[in-house]
């Protein structure tokens, strides 16, 4: 009797291992949330040296439009808006095509047309960005030359690379939010006398909006944070685009560009910290959407 | 009288499997028609093939002849979009769109081309009524159908088909989602709904079929066993299999 009294008491080897892999997974969370805390912590920290060391105001940093660190201009305007201004063009010009694209896959050609365009659709993702910036360079800045004149850098041909980039993202996630309406709409909507049409603009793609939008959101934060591609065929010029046309420079290219040829603790260097935790705080912004979108679409 | 549906020789097919062997059956007009049997038996499928829902699954063969009044139904000039306009469909489950009530009911009739608003609440405001909707509704035409409760859905989903006046309404299990309660307004609505609308409804609850119906079709392995009278049917059956059926010896 004592024997089995003693081993019922005594821990087993289950209870043993659950702890354990308790103990595996806790700790591999902490390392995590302590990793992501010291990136925002060191961003930050950089990030304000330029306004708290350096006594630079962050209204000038946000709205004068001049910039060179080493002459103590830090106008950031140009890039903010460049920066805003390839990610709305190419979510606007890839939205359309996302959407046509998920759609045959969902509703006109779920079988064979849709296994074609999962294999492209993973395809265009795997290309390296630096292979997207090398054909933009070859193909589309002098495309946009031939066409609009200039040099062919600039804003569109920033947004037509990064178009092609974002396409994937947007595409996938609106197939699954596509996919998420539930099978009875499209035979209700049918039995009423619907046609197929009719029952995807109607229904479907209504039920689908919400989806459709983070899908959309997370398509522009990718265009966003993008920087080699971009900084190929951007032009580099860290002044207020005058046009679609015009050589400018993005928060991403002016930091690739700028960040070797500075030295830490300078206010050129502060200043290119404050790029990247710009550049941080909108990243968080677009997450931020993505979740209201998300909590919105599941009220109603 | 003449029949608004005239249905003979059905056969219908999945891949090499036959579902429905040789089915000859008619509707009389403004009748409720039960169709009963166990799982399988093949009277939703058969339901089905009364608005060409089956049409949209692959590998389905469908022969046989289907008339609507004069219509044949599987004509190939027949427009499948104007045949689901006359013959409107009830789904086991209630399936409101993520839009308004009054959007929800309106549907059907948008579709039709009405765009006057006049006419489109008129419509609504009817439709709701002839589905016992209404009173319950009537001040939040403008919220989310699906904030409604199950059996409001259901309604809902029955005032969507009526705003389109078919001729014929088909019902594949209407209550089967729902309480008793619930189930006990919707058959009330359909007993209503007779004297305007013919209509076709498969059930699993015998005492609804007896409740509804004037005539029932029983349905075995994919063969019609006896269509007879309601009365007929559940109280003297002509088939042993029926009457074995009837009295919950199987199924």
């Amino acid at each position: 009797m004592d024997e089995i009294k003693d081993r019922l008491l005594k821990p087993s080897k289950a209870t043993h291992e659950d702890q354990r892999g308790k103990f595996i997974s806790y700790l591999s969370i902490g390392l995590i949330a302590v990793l992501v805390i010291s990136i925002l912590v060191f961003i930050t920290i950089h990030g304000l040296a330029m306004f708290t060391q350096n006594g630079m105001k962050i209204s000038d940093f946000l709205f004068k439009t001049d910039w060179n660190p080493g002459k103590k201009l830090i106008g950031a305007l140009p890039m903010i808006v460049t920066s805003f201004g390839v990610t709305l063009l190419s979510a606007l010009i890839a939205t359309p095509f996302a959407i046509a694209v998920a759609l045959f896959m969902t509703e006109f050609a779920p079988k064979r047309g849709a296994k074609f365009l999962q294999v492209i659709i993973e395809l265009l993702v795997g290309i390296p960005s630096v292979i997207y910036g090398l054909i933009g360079l070859a193909i589309v800045v002098p495309a946009v030359r031939t066409i609009y004149g200039g040099t062919g850098f600039g804003i569109l041909a920033g947004a037509i690379v990064l178009f092609v980039m974002v396409l994937p993202t947007i595409t996938s996630l609106t197939v699954d939010s596509l996919k998420a309406v539930p099978r009875h709409y499209r035979q209700a909507s049918l039995a009423l006398g619907a046609t197929r049409w009719q029952t995807i603009y109607k229904v479907i793609l209504r039920a689908a909006t919400p989806g459709i939008l983070t899908a959309v959101v997370f398509g522009m934060a990718r265009a966003f944070g993008e920087a080699l591609a971009v900084q190929m065929v951007i032009g580099n010029a860290a002044m207020l685009p005058q046009n679609l046309t015009s050589p400018s420079a993005t928060l991403t290219s002016q930091l690739t560009m700028g960040i070797g040829n500075t030295i830490m603790g300078t206010l050129p260097n502060n200043a290119l910290w404050s790029l990247a935790l710009l550049l941080l705080i909108m990243s968080l912004v677009f997450n931020l959407v993505v979740k209201l979108i998300a909590r919105k679409g599941r009220i109603k | 009288m003449q029949p608004i549906i005239t249905t003979k020789n059905v056969k219908l097919s999945y891949g090499s499997f036959e579902a429905l062997h040789d089915i000859n059956l008619d509707f009389e007009k403004n009748k409720i028609t039960a169709l009963i049997g166990p799982s399988g038996c093949g009277k939703s499928t058969y339901l089905r093939c009364l608005n060409r829902m089956n049409d949209l699954i692959d590998g389905v063969t469908i022969t046989g002849s289907f008339k609507l009044n004069d219509l044949d139904m599987y004509d190939e000039k027949t427009d499948v979009v104007e045949l689901r306009r006359k013959v409107g469909m009830v789904f086991q489950q209630p399936i409101p769109f993520p839009l308004s009530i009054r959007e929800n009911v309106a549907y059907g009739l948008k579709l039709n081309g009405h765009v006057a608003k006049e006419f489109i609440d008129q419509r609504v405001e009817e439709s709701l009524r002839q589905a016992a909707l209404w009173d319950e509704v009537k001040d939040r035409l403008n919220d989310s159908a699906l904030s409604l409760s199950g059996g409001q859905q259901q309604r809902i989903s029955i005032a969507r088909v009526l705003a389109v006046r078919p001729e014929v309404i088909l019902m594949d299990e209407p209550t089967s989602a729902l309480d008793p309660i619930s189930s006990a307004q919707i058959e009330d609505t359909l007993l209503a709904l007779k004297k305007d609308y013919t209509i076709i409804i498969v059930t699993h609850n015998m005492q609804q079929a007896t409740r509804l119906s004037d005539k029932t079709a029983f349905f075995n392995l994919g063969n019609l066993i006896e269509f007879d009278t309601t009365e007929k049917l559940f109280m003297n059956p002509s088939k042993k299999e029926t009457d074995d059926y009837v009295n919950g010896k199987f199924g």
